[in-house]
């Protein structure tokens, strides 16, 4: 039977009617029509459809539409302002954390609620922090940068170097 | 992929989600945090009829400690035992456990309810909760029975959780002085499911002579295993590195690993054995701490 769920997304309110089978990732790509967040996999193995729900990261895939009902989401469409891009996505433009893209909203994400808890983490806090995110692309170095770069100016301090290094 | 049709309902008390249950016998699952029946509905592996969502029950979520014994509320998430004070500075081998249990986002979502009552000899606390030999509260519209942890694991997906009952608190009886404890397990990569874990609770008598052991085995056997005839080997004995190496050596010709990705049987006998010896040493310096 389908039933009738209002959330926050973005900030703004959406009421829409789902089926309770409707995952939360094919709800803001289909029926919202934010494509943003991404599928990867059949398996919750690889975060690529990680959203914030309540602030908290969560894999899309694996939280049913009707779970969010009167629930506050964040995509990676609400993370830039009109004030320009958010830290994180500067952070990942700047540093060439992304080639294909696929994993990077869900990086994005993740990375959020990572330096909202702990500001200013290590970089091996870094990689077990997006250890449920897999990027095939990058090899993940630029991606650490990337989120170290957004730490940085979100702690208000001097940015590190952006240039290539080549090891 | 996509779940099977199914109708849903989120109580906001335990007695409506009994009622629901009753209503709906074995046809009903209760979704906790999702994340190992979820993947399992939309492989199809699962198809039930109705779901009853007990995340908006309040009062299921605790970290405590009263009346001897430890008391985690079942719907408390991996995410808040990794990052309580009172388990990391008390119970460190939750903290062991919690991070190597798949991922952040997982942990945000997923319960230490859902991971026992789940029955999957692959999670990783069924082993901690026989090491620290816990008892499992589960409640109904008839009330509460407490089932000990040895006799909560029946089979294959299978607990002592009847269809109309959920799983409300897990207890642990508070260690006496000198106990320590440590969880392990090998993976192949980060958030993988265990080739092999163990988990050692140790307390440590008069003269070093260790007085209690509990060690629970991760993925070794088709159910949790408790490896008996180890801890028999440390009752009443000085823990030398002899008598450390034969009960290690215990566990592994004890355990029942099957053949699968992660390695062929004789390849997690012998992990057994090696997590089984150092859980104990780590275990032994935490009691000496
Ligand atoms: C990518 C991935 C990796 C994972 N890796 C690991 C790992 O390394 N180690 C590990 O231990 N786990 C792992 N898990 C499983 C995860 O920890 C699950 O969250 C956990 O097994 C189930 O808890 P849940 O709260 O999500 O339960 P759910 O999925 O909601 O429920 C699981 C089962 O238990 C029942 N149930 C749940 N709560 C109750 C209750 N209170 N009373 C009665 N019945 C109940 C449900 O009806 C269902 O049958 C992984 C999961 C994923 C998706
Ligand atoms: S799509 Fe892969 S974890 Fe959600
Ligand atoms: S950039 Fe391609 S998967 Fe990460």
């Amino acid at each position: 039977m389908k039933k009738e769920i209002t959330v926050t997304i973005n900030g703004e309110t959406r009421t829409a009617t789902v089926e309770p089978r409707m995952l939360l990732a094919h709800f803001i790509r289909e029926q919202l029509r934010l494509t943003g967040t991404h599928i990867g996999c059949d398996t919750s193995n690889c975060g690529a459809c990680t959203i914030l729900v309540n602030g908290k990261s969560i894999k899309s895939c694996t939280m049913l539409a009707i779970q969010a009902d009167g629930k506050e989401i964040i995509t990676v469409e609400g993370l830039a302002t009109v004030d320009g891009l958010h830290p994180i996505q500067e952070g990942f433009h700047l540093n060439h954390g992304l080639h294909c893209g696929y994993c990077t909203p869900g990086m994005m994400l993740r990375a959020v609620e990572l330096l909202a808890g702990n500001p200013n983490p290590s970089e091996e806090e870094i990689r077990w922090g997006i250890s449920g995110n897999l990027c095939r692309c990058t090899g993940y170095n630029n991606i650490v940068k990337a989120i170290q770069y957004a730490g940085a100016k979100m702690r208000g301090e001097e940015l590190p170097s952006t240039e290539p290094q080549f090891v | 992929m996509i779940p099977a049709p199914f109708d849903y309902a989120a109580p906001k008390t335990l007695g409506e989600a009994f009622a629901l249950l009753e209503q709906h016998g074995d046809e009903a699952k209760i979704l906790a945090g999702g994340h190992s029946l979820l993947p399992m509905m939309k492989l199809r592996f699962a198809s039930p009829s109705f779901l009853v969502d007990i995340n908006n029950i309040p009062g299921l979520s605790y970290i405590r400690e009263s009346d001897g014994y430890l008391r985690i509320g079942a719907m408390t998430r991996e995410a808040e035992l990794e990052h309580s004070g009172l388990i990391s500075s008390k119970y460190p081998i939750f903290t062991d456990a919690s991070k190597l249990i798949a991922d952040p986002q997982v942990r945000n979502m997923g319960t230490i309810g859902g991971n026992l009552a789940h029955g999957d000899a692959a999670n990783d606390h069924p082993a901690v909760m026989l090491a620290m030999r816990a008892e499992v509260v589960v409640s109904s519209s008839e009330g509460q029975r407490v089932v000990p942890i040895d006799e909560f694991f029946f089979g294959f997906y299978m607990t002592a959780v009847q269809p109309n009952e959920i799983l409300t608190e897990i207890r642990i009886p508070i260690p006496p002085a000198h106990t320590g404890s440590a969880y392990h397990k090998l993976e192949r990569k980060v958030g993988d499911y265990a080739t092999a874990g163990v988990a050692v609770q140790l307390t440590l008598g008069r003269d070093g002579i260790c007085s209690h052991a509990g060690i629970g085995l991760t993925n070794l056997n088709p159910t949790p295993m408790r490896a008996s005839r180890s801890e028999e080997a440390l009752i009443g004995e000085k823990l030398t590195d002899a008598v450390i190496a034969r009960a290690a050596e215990m566990a592994a010709e004890d355990c029942n690993p099957s053949e699968d990705l992660r390695g062929d049987e004789e390849y997690k006998r012998a992990m057994a054995g090696v997590l089984t010896r150092r859980m104990i040493h780590r275990a032994l310096d935490r009691a000496k701490a």
